[in-house]
């Protein structure tokens, strides 16, 4: 996985911000179809082969950031004004959650092993003799793999004495827990949806930012500037994420165009309560509980893990009672999710609990758009109770089972065998097959798609260290 | 302006205004962690609201203050570095 700030999702914020900024002006329609060139003046150094390619990136990426799907919709000789428009138009967000640049895609090499100089030729050649594919000969005393034999089983590199053999892996590949990414016949990365948990990982390990989500920030934008009523609902990770206290986060929420603010870790209870219930029924009959509130787990749980499915909690998630909090409030506003979570906006979807989700990345790039900064903002409170120390500590990986475990019976408690599994990794994938099987010796499965927990999602803006920080400053100011 | 040798300690001031922030800022507040004592002992670091210089469109953020040195589209490392500068520039103005 990349580090959180990169060079690749700096452009990416520039041109969210720029977009917005443009938007909230009027002036957006004028000047969108520039934008590429005026990110890339004549003469500017490029990252790429030339400026224009470097131009026809940004193209992509704004594309991406108007939610279009581009594997669906890829017309060149289409303005983007065009795609904007169209945007602007849609009364409704579609699947899939991600979407690939497949121009952007260096078409990583689909072998994963190079043989290096450091190869000596040497005469007892393990690497050939080993490879079960044969696929490694010698040529001119140089041993060199054969790309339509070898099947990246990496024996041979563990077998050179002169530690020649290299592994390159595909990032987007590597990253994908459940094998949803492969590549075409050009080598160009594509997503198999019907695997896909819409994690996000793909998108934060691709080091040419080949991946994004569709977003959505033109449609709230646009009900913004409509005067559409708004009632955002802000997801418990939003600690630390901005400078500033929580109360002025809330405030510049409010002042970005949001109308009402509900605070989720208040379903969070809800969610950590009826888990609890849940835990206790499932404990009677001797059966294992998985957590639900992680869409991208819930999703890898139906499609990859067959027995689990029994196991997962049938409980909704925070941001659905929130939501349902939300409907009763104000029925007719439209209800954002804003949060870490790329998963979200498929859960979205699938419940329609709410209507458009944005990450914190893109909340920022609202702030800075209307020109809002938070530490100016007097402090507000959310319009629903706020939630305790607890459930606000769902955005860190075991805080789910810890408020489940608050809301035992105090002799379910004593039962009570929680096991966490941070972050979706392939390994850990295996670990719940094997769990799912009965294998384990714990009776309630926390799992968490991304590592840390939400604090870590794909769309977070802080550094997690300064968020866990800011999380133990709240506890003791809440306990 | 000439810094003080000896007692002075190199000023390092983080911007966490909502801009510097969003682009990156939060990393930067990690510095106190990743610079060796030695190093940590001589510098000042605190954080600040915005310094107004997000606004001037041909710098970008964030930005970072080493005495009175601006970095922009600052990382750890460029910190670092500008650090390591300020300190060899005090030695050199002590041997003089
Ligand atoms: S936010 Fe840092 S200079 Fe304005």
């Amino acid at each position: 996985m990349l580090t959180l700030n990169n060079q690749s999702n700096y452009i990416r914020k520039e041109l969210m911000i720029k977009l917005l900024k443009s938007f909230f002006e009027g002036k957006l329609e004028q000047e969108i179809d520039r934008i590429p060139i005026d990110m890339n003046p004549k003469d500017s150094s490029t990252y790429r082969c030339c400026i224009y390619k470097d131009r026809a990136m940004i193209r992509y990426r704004i594309m991406a950031l108007l939610g279009v799907s581009i594997e669906k919709e890829d017309n060149e000789y289409k303005p983007l004004k065009e795609y904007l428009n169209e945007a602007l138009d849609r009364k409704n967000i579609d699947r899939p959650v991600m979407t690939v640049l497949d121009t952007a895609c260096s078409s990583c090499r689909k072998v994963a092993y190079t043989i290096t100089d450091a190869c000596r030729g040497c005469l007892a050649r393990p690497c050939s003799t080993n490879c079960p594919f044969g696929a490694i000969s010698f040529i001119n005393g140089h041993a060199q793999i054969d790309s339509d034999l070898c099947r990246n089983c990496g024996k041979c590199k563990d077998l050179c004495p002169f530690n020649a053999i290299i592994h390159t892996p595909v990032p987007c590949e590597e990253s994908c827990p459940v094998g949803a990414v492969s590549r075409d016949d050009h080598g160009r990365m594509c997503i198999d949806y019907e695997k896909c948990i819409s994690c996000g990982r793909c998108g934060r390990s691709c080091p040419f930012g080949a991946v994004m989500e569709r977003s959505q920030i033109i449609d709230v934008a646009s009900h913004i500037k409509n005067g559409t009523q708004l009632t955002a609902i802000l997801a418990p990770s939003v600690i630390g994420q901005f400078p500033g206290s929580l109360k002025q986060t809330i405030a510049a929420v409010k002042a970005a165009g949001f109308n009402v603010l509900l605070d989720v870790a208040d379903g969070a209870e809800t969610t950590a309560k009826l888990e609890a219930e849940e835990f206790t029924e499932q404990q009677a009959e001797g059966k294992l509980l998985a957590t639900s509130c992680c869409p991208a787990w819930v999703e890898a749980a139906e499609k990859h893990i067959d027995k689990m499915r029994d196991f997962v909690s049938s409980t909704k998630t925070p941001m659905y009672y929130t939501a349902e909090t939300a409907k009763k409030l104000y029925p007719y506003n439209k209800i954002v999710f804003i949060g870490p979570c790329t998963a979200k906006k498929n859960e979205a979807l699938r419940d329609s609990s709410v209507d458009y989700v944005l990450n914190f990345e893109e909340l920022g790039a609202f702030f800075i758009a209307r020109g809002i900064d938070v530490n100016d903002c007097s402090e507000k409170e959310f319009d629903n109770n706020t939630a305790g120390f607890q459930a606000r500590a769902f955005a860190a990986a075991g805080g789910v089972a810890a408020a489940v475990e608050s809301n035992l019976d105090a002799e379910v408690r004593k039962v009570f065998k929680p096991f966490g599994v941070d972050g979706l990794s392939r390994k850990n994938i295996n670990l719940l097959k094997t769990a799912a099987a009965g294998k384990l010796p714990y009776n309630m499965i926390e799992v968490m798609s991304c590592e840390g927990g939400c604090i870590c999602g794909p769309g977070v803006i802080s550094n997690p260290k300064i968020v866990k920080k800011k999380l133990d400053k709240y506890k003791e100011e809440t306990a | 302006m000439k810094k003080e040798t000896g007692t002075g300690k190199i000023d390092v001031t983080i911007c966490t205004g909502t801009t510097c922030y969003v682009m990156g800022a939060s990393d930067l507040l990690t510095l106190e962690e990743t610079l060796p004592e030695k190093i940590l002992n001589r510098v000042n670091i605190t954080g600040t609201t915005c310094l107004n210089l997000c606004k001037n469109k041909e710098d970008k953020p964030p930005f970072v203050m080493v005495n009175e040195k601006i970095i922009s589209k600052a990382n750890l490392e460029s910190v670092k570095k500008a650090i390591q500068q300020e300190l060899s520039g005090e030695k050199n103005a002590n041997a003089e």
